[in-house]
């Protein structure tokens, strides 16, 4: 019966590569107002991935002005988002970083890993 | 005069679904027929007007059921529907999922999951006593239940623990979000009453007031 479930979800998006926590993304999202729409970027660190089916998510954490830390959950299979860029990778050892709520500044820098294009 | 129209089904699971426009509408999924009319009943033969539908394809049935059906499909579940339209009917006409387009209301009758013997807190949403300040054992009481001497005794009706769920109960004004017709799939916005695989009866809402202020959501 779970495949009638699974039947029922839309197709990945081809322009979401696939993300890991510690990357450097720029996600573009529609904005929809009233009948105008608009793609707003947002760019920050993959902190988390949820893989649950059709809830799966991915939550980016950037430092907006006067560090505060903004973080932003995006569904994966949202039409709402336009494209996922991959910036950089990062050695973590960690699958939630959940710990780079209590950094600021240069603790917060992650150590750059690279990786063969996936 | 009563149009009734009613669908038996089976509960899929729940699952979310985008818009276009990138809204998420929580749905349940319920596999929606088909259902075939096993029986008509008239106000000559049976002293009113019915239809008995029948749902889900079985190997094995009692000797009387095998009798009622006769040479209609084997099915699981009979469930009588009033209806004043008899004549649009026949025996073994089939019901399915296209009785239903999308933006309707749907009442959705179903057995509710039981949830044993369970305490005021969980069955009435007490309150419960104080988890601190030496309270170490009335922390999911139900506190007082009456009075002393007089009257003397427990007033009836008054909510305690006992047994929950495993009763019908029935959703009002649900709205259909997606019809899939060729599957007999029909995806209602919200939840239904039962567990995975229970069994639905899904019926056109006939509390009218709500049906006309309901504006279909827009795709």
């Amino acid at each position: 019966m779970t495949d009638i479930i699974q039947s029922l979800a839309p197709q990945a998006n081809p322009n979401i590569p696939a993300l890991r926590s510690g990357d450097t993304v720029r996600v573009h999202s529609r904005i929809v107002e009233g009948d105008r729409e608009r793609i707003q970027v947002f760019q920050g660190t993959v902190i988390r991935n949820v893989n649950r089916g059709v809830s799966s998510s991915f939550t980016v954490r950037r430092i907006a002005s006067n560090g505060i830390g903004v973080e932003r959950t995006f569904l994966l299979l949202s039409p709402r988002i336009e494209k996922v860029e991959v910036l950089r990778h990062s050695k973590v050892r960690r699958a939630r970083l959940y710990f780079l709520r209590n950094t600021r500044g240069k603790a917060s820098r992650l150590k750059e890993a690279r990786r063969e294009a996936e | 005069m009563s149009t009734k129209q009613a669908i038996l089904g089976k509960k899929v699971g729940m699952t979310r679904i985008f818009t276009d426009n990138g809204e998420v509408i929580p749905v349940t999924v319920i596999q929606a027929g088909p259902c075939y009319v096993t029986q008509i009943k008239t106000v000559a033969t049976d002293g009113y007007n019915a239809i008995q539908i029948g749902f889900g394809i079985t190997k094995r049935l009692s000797k009387g059921e095998a009798g009622h059906l006769g040479t209609l499909p084997k099915v699981r579940n009979l469930k009588e529907v009033r209806t004043d339209d008899i004549d649009k009917y026949t025996l073994g006409q089939v019901i399915d999922a296209s009785l239903f387009t999308v933006g309707d209301l749907v009442d959705i009758t179903g057995t509710s999951k039981g949830k044993g013997f369970a305490g005021g807190v969980k069955r009435y949403h007490f309150r419960g006593g104080p988890k601190t300040h030496g309270a170490s054992d009335r922390t999911r009481a139900p506190g007082a239940i009456g009075s002393g001497t007089t009257p003397g005794r427990i007033v009836k009706g008054l909510r305690m623990a006992g047994h929950m769920g495993n009763v019908q109960r029935t959703v009002l004004n649900q709205e259909i979000v997606k019809v899939d017709i060729e599957r007999n799939l029909v995806l209602v916005k919200g939840a239904v009453p039962g567990a995975t695989n229970g069994l639905l009866v899904m019926r056109k809402a006939h509390k009218t007031g709500a049906a006309k202020r309901h504006k279909p959501l827009q795709d």
